[in-house]
């Protein structure tokens, strides 16, 4: 195990190495002079030395690249220039939202995935199963953005039932005044009790978590119902059904139990794709995450912003992948010995 | 998913194959529509020159009605033509995205199976750290530095997909150089140029195309996803996402403008789907039954 960890530690820092430069390299795509849009449109020659000075761009390339390595290390990972406030400090005031978001939308995913996923393999080919398969092919074909529109229009504008957008009730904030300290809503006003925030947050967490969990849930459905289908043919599942276990206790309980360990890998990946998902659901209900930054961010051209978003997501997806290999190669010797 | 079909029980490999057929027929039928539709869209358009720039402020935000089937937009232009149009620039935008990405990805996969050691190492490592990123956040992230245009679009988006077929081909090569047959090519002589072009390309084809055929939803979401938050297609071109982008203002009272072109990537992403489902169920040999 100690080997395989370390290999697996040592490919994930080249991984980073490498995602630490592709996004040096967009950075430095852009098309014009940096110096220019820092310094603005009318600035002097002498002042536009000053800012090719300050951005460091009269330096040769392997030094630039070199101090950027040293800047994301340091956790300066530049400024961003619409809201001229250091990117990584923008990113952890926008993460929470975000994280609160494609969590729900995960557990939604797994709640309706897996009961779905569990019920198309214990009738394989019959109406439900292949009911089951039109909502899993439908989730991952669906332009999610269109989908956050519909949803709005019909719940929120039209019927009424659920609030149009943002975290809670505004109203609330004089009412009920909510102690943050994780910036998340429903987090923190669990934490200090204030149920008033708490079911004004949960309402409106619904529909955008939904929209997020559309893809989610037929990825995991699928999954959970090929693994699941793939142990019935192994012989202690025979010997289960032989020993006169009812069906539902043979594919619940005992091929669901084998299931787990591919459904949680994937869910791992669903996570990353999840969190970019949001970009497109975020700004529809006013979120203010990840997703909304972003797109202010591509908005106004803010390339620091830009980058440091990628970077941070490329980031978590690396250490999500390097935690659900460890995790599976501890439970399942037969993936480190490969 | 397929295999595990086959394996259930009650389910046999003709039934399988029925319902593979299925998928296959429906995914056709709907792909060829839409390959109508995008030949034939100035003779299928009642107005085709609102795909362009023409606009009627006169008659603008008109609810659906059989003068105009989807109604008409902002500008007054009829939002069923433009739908239709709309078929010429996403789907032939994904297509180019896939042979550009085929075109990296491909000669790469081949290479790393070919020279194997270091070659092999370096190539996996740089598709590692492009498989870091979701695709459209990657994307998204080059064509948000590049000037916005449809050829940004284009590149920005196969450089983020091109690593997929590298694994896939490399893969493949590395499965089927273990083969009897390959290792009898090996004893008879054969260069290993020749044995990767004969015998591993042709090999790799088949779950090529499946891949291709399945990534093409996901392409077409990608585009109509990154023209949504304004990065690709910009007005007046009749691209669905940002059709839908446009309507957003209007959504609440003119419901059409985004309901009929997100329709449009729905069932655009569903076929592809579908079909690449169908192929995978069909032709993949790795997947047929054993029995």
């Amino acid at each position: 195990m100690t080997r395989y960890t370390i290999r697996r530690v040592a490919l994930a820092i080249v991984v980073v190495a490498g995602v630490v430069i592709l996004t040096f390299v967009i950075a430095d795509l852009v098309p014009g002079d940096p110096a220019v849009a820092w310094a603005g449109p009318h600035a002097s020659a002498a002042q536009l030395a000053r800012a090719r000075q300050y951005l460091g761009l009269d330096q040769p390339l392997p030094v630039r690249i070199g101090k950027y390595f040293g800047g994301i290390l340091t956790g300066n990972w530049g400024t961003s220039i619409h809201t001229h406030q250091p990117v990584l400090s923008d990113i952890g005031t926008a993460a929470p939202a975000t994280l609160e978001l494609v969590v729900a939308a995960l557990i939604i995913a797994v709640v309706v995935g897996v009961p779905l996923g569990l019920a198309a393999a214990r009738w394989p080919g019959s109406i439900l199963d292949h009911a089951i398969r039109v909502i899993a092919v439908l989730g991952v074909s669906m332009p999610i953005f269109w989908l956050a529109l519909i949803l709005q229009l019909v719940f929120a504008q039209r019927l009424r039932v659920l609030p149009v957008a943002g975290q809670y009730d505004p109203n609330l904030i004089f009412t009920h005044p909510l102690v943050t300290r994780t910036q998340m809503p429903v987090v923190d006003a669990l934490l200090s009790g204030n149920w008033a925030v708490l079911g004004s947050s949960l309402r409106h967490l619904v529909l955008p978590a939904v929209v997020v969990a559309a893809y989610p849930v037929g990825v995991i459905a699928r999954m959970t119902r090929a693994q699941v289908l793939d142990t019935l043919g192994e012989t202690h599942v025979q010997m289960l059904r032989s020993l006169g276990f009812p069906e539902r206790t043979v594919i619940g309980r005992f091929s669901m139990k084998l299931a787990w360990n591919p459904v949680a890998a994937v869910l791992a990946l669903v996570f990353a794709y999840s969190l970019v998902n949001s970009f497109l659901v975020e700004s529809i209900f006013d979120w203010p995450g990840l997703g909304s930054y972003a797109t202010a961010s591509v908005e106004t051209l803010d390339t620091p912003a830009i980058v440091g978003v990628t970077l941070f997501i490329g980031l978590v997806y690396v250490a999500a992948n390097l935690i659900v290999d460890l995790v599976q190669a501890a439970l399942d010797p037969r993936i480190r010995l490969r | 998913m397929s295999t595990l079909l086959a394996r259930a029980p009650g389910v046999s490999a003709v039934r399988r194959a029925a319902r593979a057929n299925q998928l296959i027929t429906a995914g056709t039928l709907i792909v060829a529509v839409i390959v109508v539709v995008a030949v034939f869209a100035p003779l299928l358009a009642p107005y085709p020159a609102d795909a362009g720039t023409a606009t009627h402020p006169e008659i603008a935000l008109q609810a659906p009605s059989l003068r105009h089937l989807f109604g008409t937009d902002q500008v007054g232009r009829d939002v069923f033509s433009r739908v239709l149009y709309g078929a010429r620039v996403s789907p032939v935008i994904a297509f180019f995205v896939l042979l550009i990405a085929c075109a990296i990805g491909v000669p790469l996969g081949v290479a790393a199976g070919y020279f194997g050691g270091v070659t092999d190492e370096i190539i996996m490592r740089v598709t590692d750290v492009f498989l870091a990123f979701p695709a459209l956040l990657l994307s998204l992230a080059f064509v948000a530095v590049l000037t916005p245009s449809l050829t940004s679009l284009t590149i920005a988006i196969a450089i983020a997909w091109w690593p997929w077929y590298t694994r896939l081909i490399r893969g493949q090569a590395a499965s089927v150089a273990g083969r009897p047959y390959v290792e009898a090519c090996r004893t008879l002589g054969i260069p290993r140029w020749r044995i990767l072009l004969r015998h591993v390309l042709p090999n790799s084809m088949t779950p090529l195309v499946v891949q291709v055929s399945l990534d093409a939803g996901g392409v077409i979401l990608t585009i109509s996803a990154l023209s949504f938050l304004g990065l690709g297609a910009q007005d007046p071109v009749p691209e669905w996402g940002l059709m839908v982008a446009e309507g957003e203002n209007y959504f609440t009272t003119q419901w059409w403008l985004v309901t009929y072109p997100g329709l449009a990537i729905l069932v655009t992403a569903l076929a592809f789907t579908l079909l690449g489902d169908g192929l995978r169920d069909t032709l993949d040999p790795r997947r047929l039954p054993v029995r």
